[in-house]
């Protein structure tokens, strides 16, 4: 699904990632994981063209990411940034239907489309006319998701889409985001530095520290054949106390 | 039902565009200084041009001498009553003219004439109260060098004036320091409340007998010697021989103690002065012109639509300008930077100065292109003062427009783009409407500064609020400076809520929830 080949990330001279190449499958959950700074969040801005890469390239879906093909590369990738992103002066439904209407999608075709994503992501239709600073934490959040759906995109990009919420909540939508992971049958790429959250989500985990790849494998992998003592180490340090928090499992 | 304010909210300014809209007879026009005598000299001359039947306006307190100069030269006016003094000392200072034959000969290379002296002079003098003068034992002005704490209050224009206070003070070697430039007017309610000791007057003031005022005599002849007269078009004499003929009637028959009492009437009895200066003609030269006064509501009226044709104008060519100059401004930080200065320094420039500034240019470019001329462009009035307000209203616009757009928080930018809005629909659908609070914002401040500045526009005959209260405070008459003092700020008051209400409408409500 994507290809990246060297592609390296320098702001104004510091390296943000160094030459990295990586291969995410399709109709695949993996997981960028890593300590705070190393990398994550640019990688995953790389591929979705925001950040424009200092060397290297991109490949979606067989074409090199350029600015010419980027907003329409950009129709087949939902995108959703940490706090959700919300625009807001638009109520939920404008925020979730924005993409379409300005593609002159008909009218029927919107509503049934956001008529199955409410259902998807157990969005309450009386919310859907309200403006993001009238709702909860985690209904911004599916409203995010059902704004990156929409246009039934090949691939989901999350950045740490769990990350602002609290812990039950965080739960719970948890186990429903991957419900639809599940459903909808798309390749996702999704941001977290907690572990567990890696561990429910992956088929494949990318670990990353100071802009360099440490890792890429299933937890297993990691767990019983470490590419490097950082890599038993982040493993540990994240495991203790996440366990002890969350009590016998 | 929003879409209905919408349309109501802009229906407004466009609706008071053509309520305010001017039909203009073009004409001659007669242009007086913002003092009594003036007004008066030059509303007989252009009742005497009416008379011989052709259409003539009378634009009334522009500001002073040099608006004056300059718009007869550039045929913005074709005629104004002046004094051979102040064009001996001020206007013709740099040609050092001394006899009347110079000053003649000056002018007709400026492509201008003057008449025979109208037959008073109206000199300056400095007067004090009579009874402070005999306590001080003060005559004459040489005995002022005794008394330097005296507390002199002169018109601005005379503090600045070539024979003004300047040169008086070097003359005479005057001590005195505590002083300053007041308004004419207001000076003679200071003197005769002892506030101040001296003032400069003018010979012909009724006032002199009316405070009962002491005089000084000039002991070592400083003062020049104003003799009126009227400067008119050179071209006037080929294209209007009849209205030439018309207004050379009044030469010598003017002299100073009619004057005076002409001036007395005015300032004195509030007759209005078309009024004082009929009386004038149809007892003098048995010329009857009617002449019809305006009521307070139709002068209410008229004030209103001025005022309002200033702003409104003003401030839809500003927005139309400051809001993309702003959007400009937000992209990069030099460019920025660069627009943000610039249009911050017309602020800097005091209003009155870039009111006399642009007059110039204007005049220039009316002449050369004729396209400008139809729409009405001319170098007094309107146009420089709507072009002012234009100037001095960018700033809060452009200001606001970049910083809100500048404020949108990045991950909102983000979406936009990872959304794959091209850029014209992010600035649309996103930016625009993130920023309009604090656009509208600029806006209203705008809209409040220009009802003030507007005011000014009187100075240059743009009419509006300011020309009551200008009149006002030449008259002494509280009445009138309320005229203009309230609606101007009942004014303020309806366009702040009218933001109000466009704030509501325009303003995405999403916004207004603060979680
Ligand atoms: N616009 C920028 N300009 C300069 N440096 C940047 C910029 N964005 C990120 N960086 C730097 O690049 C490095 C990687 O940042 P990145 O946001 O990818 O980290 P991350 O792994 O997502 O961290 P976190 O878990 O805290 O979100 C950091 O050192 C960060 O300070
Ligand atoms: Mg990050």
């Amino acid at each position: 699904m994507f290809r990246l080949h060297d592609v390296s990330k320098f702001y104004d001279g510091k390296v943000a990632l160094r030459p990295t190449s990586l291969d995410i499958a399709a109709a695949q959950t993996t997981v960028l994981i890593g300590p705070s700074g190393c990398g994550k969040s640019t990688l995953l801005r790389l591929m979705v063209g925001l950040l424009t890469p200092s060397g290297g390239e991109i490949v979606f879906e067989g074409q090199q990411l350029n600015a010419t093909n980027i907003l329409q590369l950009r129709h087949r990738m939902g995108y959703v940034i940490q706090d959700g992103g919300l625009f807001p002066h638009l109520t939920a439904r404008a925020n979730a239907t924005l993409m379409a209407r300005h593609l002159r999608w008909p009218k029927k075709k919107i509503g049934d489309r956001l008529a199955e994503l409410t259902n998807l992501t157990h969005f309450p239709a009386d919310g859907l006319d309200r403006y993001p600073g009238q709702l909860s934490g985690g209904q911004r959040q599916r409203v995010s998701l059902m704004r990156a759906l929409f246009l039934d995109p090949d691939v989901l990009l999350l950045d740490e889409p769990l990350g602002a919420l609290d812990p039950l909540i965080r739960a719970e939508l948890q186990t429903e985001l991957r419900e639809i992971f599940r459903n909808v049958q798309k390749t996702v790429v999704m941001v977290t530095h907690d572990l567990a959250e890696a561990v429910y989500f992956a088929d494949t985990i990318v670990l990353l520290r100071d802009g360099v790849i440490v890792q890429v494998g299933t937890f297993r992998e990691l767990a019983e054949s470490p590419a490097d003592p950082f890599v038993t180490q982040f493993i540990q340090a994240q495991r203790g106390p996440q366990q002890n928090a969350m009590g016998p499992t | 039902m929003r879409k209905m304010t919408i349309i109501l909210l802009l229906a407004l300014p466009l609706g008071v565009t053509i309520w305010a809209a001017r039909f203009e007879t073009r004409g001659l026009s007669v242009g007086s200084k913002k003092f009594t005598e003036s007004v008066i000299l030059s509303e007989l001359l252009a009742q005497l041009v009416q008379n011989t039947g052709q259409p003539c306006t009378h634009r009334a307190e522009l500001g002073g001498t040099q608006i004056l100069w300059r718009a007869l030269r550039l045929g913005e006016i074709d005629i104004y009553p002046e004094y051979t003094g102040t064009l001996r000392e001020e206007v013709l200072r740099e040609s050092d003219v001394e006899s009347i034959d110079d000053i003649r000969a000056k002018l007709s290379e400026f492509g201008l004439r003057m008449s025979e002296p109208l037959g008073f002079e109206n000199n300056y003098a400095f007067g004090m109260n009579k009874k402070r003068a005999a306590e001080l034992g003060i005559r004459k002005i040489s005995d002022l060098r005794r008394y330097p704490e005296l507390i002199f209050r002169f018109n601005n224009e005379f503090m600045e004036r070539g024979d003004g206070w300047p040169a008086v003070r070097k003359h005479y070697q005057l001590p005195q320091r505590n002083v300053r430039g007041i308004d004419h007017d207001v000076a003679y309610r200071l003197l005769a409340a002892g506030e101040i000791d001296l003032m400069e007057l003018y010979t012909t003031d009724a006032e002199i007998a009316y405070y009962d005022l002491a005089v000084l005599e000039d002991d070592l002849g400083h003062f020049p010697r104003y003799a009126a007269a009227i400067l008119y078009r050179a071209a006037l004499e080929r294209t209007h021989p009849g209205v030439v003929r018309a207004i050379r009637q009044l030469e010598r028959r003017i002299d100073a103690t009619s004057m005076i009492a002409l001036n007395g009437r005015a300032k004195l009895e509030r007759v209005p002065e078309p009024q004082v200066a009929a009386d004038y003609l149809s007892e003098n030269f048995d010329i009857h012109v009617t002449i019809d006064i305006e009521t307070k509501t139709e002068k209410l009226v008229r004030f209103t639509r001025e005022h309002l044709r200033l702003v409104v104008k003003s401030l839809i060519a500003a927005v139309l300008v400051a809001v993309p100059l702003g959007v400009l401004a937000a992209k990069t930080r030099t460019l920025g930077q660069t627009i943000l200065s610039a249009v911050g320094i017309v602020q800097t420039i005091p209003s009155l100065a870039l009111l006399v500034l642009l007059v110039q240019p204007l005049s220039w470019s009316a002449e050369q292109f004729s396209a400008l001329r139809a729409i009405g462009v001319s170098g007094l009035g309107e146009w420089p003062a709507m072009i002012a307000l234009f100037l001095y209203s960018l700033l809060p616009i452009v200001r606001n427009t970049a910083s809100g757009l500048q404020n949108i928080p990045p991950q909102l930018r983000e979406s936009a783009r990872a959304l794959g809005l091209p850029r014209f629909a992010r600035w649309r659908l996103i930016e625009l409407p993130l920023a309009s609070p604090t656009i509208l914002a600029g806006i209203k401040t705008a809209t409040v500064i220009n009802i003030g500045f507007a005011t000014l526009g009187a100075l240059i005959g743009a009419g509006g609020y300011g020309e009551p209260i200008l009149t006002g405070i030449r008259l002494d008459d509280y009445g009138l400076i309320l005229l203009g003092a309230i609606p101007a700020a009942a004014l303020a008051l309806i366009a702040q809520v009218y933001f109000e209400i466009a704030e509501r409408v325009v303003v995405p409500r999403g916004l207004c929830i603060r979680s």
